[in-house]
């Protein structure tokens, strides 16, 4: 009777909010494809287009495109000075991310542990440009009594060979900096990992006689590996993308060297775009768009295999996760 | 010294079940022992603070590897040392972050005042000395900061929350559509910026032509795909935090769902949820790459979000060094210095009001 006469409120506005909501997800694919359709259409005159004989593409007075008789070979050193220096960065960055993710997570003492991170967080918020600008008036003046050093004493590593940059504007210089940028990535999904390691087992450990240090390499280490690697590739896909560092410290060629301390350094995808596309006309601004839809592919497949490596691992991690937060 | 007295107290009293021990405070005396040397070694040579500061590092990892070695066997050596490596490693992040800080401010608060945040670039000409001189301004750069950042938010906030919602409240864990999209969420979050750019850059060209696809919308558009899967990402983990009883009482009650979800579970999350968007805006209020692409660059006051340039303090740091002004090259560095104080001084305001609205307005349930 009470229901009848008390009718349920009208599922009109249920209907509004749901199909709402539903839209918004599926905008969200809609953009991500967005993404892949606008760049292809936009650059496809410039892939498909006949380099060589053409007037645009072959402007010397604009963008850096003259010279180069197809898309393909003029993608290639960006696409190598992308992965070159990303690498390079990644090699730097990641034991000392993990480090720190360690320190955070079973070093330091546990009120101060809150704190720490997010100082490491923090250098996840300064802005690009900050760094980049850092980058040339402090680091490369840092690195130069060290590269002189590598040159001079080292230089017959092809490595560190080559003719010693005056300036700085050194592919290490930039490797360093994006090296500082990635560390807050790699850290945070490290030390959440870290974190998750049941207890259990490092007690297990720890009451066997074991140190702190083989405790870790016993208990922590193999339940985090795949987590290790699958943030490294997130890092990875960060350096690949990063822009200004590269941008403004180097100073970027369209070449293939595999030397860290000379003037002669290989470009990026992004800082090359970022670098000619207000100098450059319509038709080699479409191949810099081209670059960028390489750069998208290759840096939606790191991100993509790290992801599906998180969500392959560690079943109920997640439920974890959360028991761990808000405890 | 004492190591040596400590070994010959434990072979003294020979135990199977102890072994020598270093003194309690050995690891802080031989990190002094370590920084006096170094410190000594350098003055022949030369001073300087990094070399001390790794020489001082280098020395002790050997030293204290050796000592405990000695002392106490090759399993604790091994745990010191790495222990050492591991502050090494904390400390070594500390170092670019200090000094970031640090060369900002120090270069760029000469550079803030009334008339750099007032105005435009000024030229003054001196007719006795013939010289020109620009007086900097970031006028253009903070209007334009606001409008992008501030169109992103009013775009990205409700798709992003509306799309947390309907993964947490909408569908059950095994819906295929829900896993793709999470995953998808993912990989978004990793997208380069420079590419968010190009694509808007992409989609006014063709709508609007290429002539015309400069304007602060089009920048907007690019910091819209960074910024939704960032604001999906924090929105779905804060509203998984509402307990479900919360949820149960409303409906048992007779409430319908979406005004449960308004007035129960957002409520309920309303903290988490500031507090994501706001670290969101600080994410991508320092982007320079997309909306440099995206909006151009222009030292002109430019109001108009669809029309035309726009400069974001992040683009002006950028312009002001990459492309300084010909007539005077200081002043566009100072520039560059300043906007970029400008813009760390915005992202540490926006950082502490999201950690002070976390802490104030923490739900009672996360406790």
């Amino acid at each position: 009777m009470r229901a009848a006469l008390r009718k349920p409120p009208s599922k009109a506005g249920d209907r509004v909010f749901l199909g709402l909501s539903t839209a918004s997800a599926w905008v969200i694919l809609l953009i991500l494809a967005g993404v892949l359709v606008f760049l292809l259409v936009k650059a496809a005159p410039a892939i498909a287009a006949n380099w060589a004989d053409s007037s645009q593409l072959q402007d010397r007075t604009a963008g850096n495109t003259a010279g180069w008789n197809s898309f393909w070979p003029y993608v290639g050193p960006l696409l190598f000075g992308t992965v070159w220096s990303s690498l390079i960065a990644l090699v730097m960055g990641t034991p000392v991310a993990i480090g720190i993710a360690l320190f955070i997570s079973h070093y330091s003492p546990r009120p101060l542990a809150g704190v720490l991170g997010y100082l490491v967080d923090l250098l996840a918020a300064v802005p690009s440009i900050v760094f980049g600008l850092w980058g040339v008036f402090v680091m490369r003046d840092f690195l130069k009594p060290f590269s002189t050093f590598l040159n001079s004493y080292l230089g017959w590593i092809p490595l560190f060979g080559g003719d010693l940059s005056v300036g700085g504007a050194t592919i290490l210089a930039g490797a360093v900096v994006l090296a500082v940028m990635i560390l807050p990535i790699i850290t945070a999904i490290s030390r959440e990992i870290f974190l998750q390691t049941p207890s259990l087992n490092e007690e297990a450990a720890l009451a066997l006689g074991a140190t702190k240090w083989e405790m870790i390499r016993m208990a922590v280490l193999p339940y985090a590996r795949s987590g290790i690697v699958s943030a490294t590739l997130l890092g990875l896909g960060r350096a690949l993308g990063e822009t200004m560092a590269i941008a403004i410290i180097v100073s970027p060629k369209l070449i293939y060297s595999f030397q860290l301390l000379t003037d002669n350094n290989p470009g990026t995808i992004a800082a090359n775009i970022a670098l000619q596309f207000s100098g450059s006309n319509e038709l080699q601004r479409d191949a810099l768009i081209g670059t960028g839809l390489m750069l998208f592919l290759v840096s939606f497949a790191v991100n993509f295999a790290a992801r599906w490596i998180i969500s392959q691992t560690a079943p109920g991690g997640r439920r974890r996760r959360r028991k761990a937060r808000t405890a | 010294m004492t190591t040596a007295t400590n070994t010959g107290a434990s072979q003294r009293r020979t135990s199977a079940l102890t072994t020598g021990h270093l003194p309690r405070f050995s690891e802080l005396i031989v990190l002094g022992c370590a920084a006096a040397v170094s410190a000594g070694v350098l003055a022949l040579f030369g001073f300087s603070v990094t070399g001390w500061l790794v020489l001082t590092a280098v020395v002790y990892l050997i030293v204290i590897g050796v000592l405990s070695g000695v002392v106490e066997g090759r399993r604790k050596s091994t745990d010191r040392v790495v222990r050492g490596l591991v502050v090494v490693a904390f400390l070594l992040a500390l170092i670019p972050l200090i000094s970031t800080l640090w060369t900002v401010v120090s270069r760029g608060i000469g550079q803030l005042s009334w008339s750099f945040i007032s105005g435009t670039d000024r030229t003054t000409f001196d007719p006795t000395t013939l010289e020109v001189k620009v007086v900097p301004g970031a006028l253009q750069a903070i209007i334009g900061t606001l409008e992008i950042t501030g169109i992103a938010t009013v775009i990205s906030v409700p798709i992003g929350l509306l799309t947390a919602i309907w993964l947490t409240e909408y569908t059950q864990s095994n819906n295929p559509v829900r896993r793709v999209i999470t995953f998808l969420v993912d990989v978004m979050t990793g997208i380069p910026s420079i590419v968010a750019g190009l694509f808007a850059f992409s989609l006014f060209a063709l709508i609007r032509g290429p002539k015309e696809a400069f304007s602060g919308f089009s920048a907007s558009v690019a910091l819209c795909v960074l910024m939704i899967p960032i604001v999906v990402r924090s929105s779905e983990e804060m509203i998984r935090l509402v307990p479900h009883e919360l949820r149960e009482a409303s409906y048992a009650l007779g409430v319908t769902k979406w005004r449960t979800i308004m007035r129960v579970v957002l409520r309920t999350a309303v903290a988490g949820l500031v507090t994501g968007v706001v670290l969101a805006i600080a994410r991508v209020i320092g982007e320079t790459a997309p909306i440099y692409i995206a909006a151009g660059a222009t030292n002109r006051l430019n109001t108009d979000p669809f029309n035309g340039p726009m400069s974001t303090l992040a683009v002006l740091s950028y312009t002001g060094y990459a492309f300084p002004n010909d007539q005077d090259k200081a002043a566009s560095l100072l520039e560059a210095w300043g906007s970029a104080l400008l813009l760390v001084i915005i992202v540490v305001i926006l950082n502490l009001i999201a950690r002070v609205v976390a802490t104030a307005f923490s739900p009672k349930a996360r406790r």
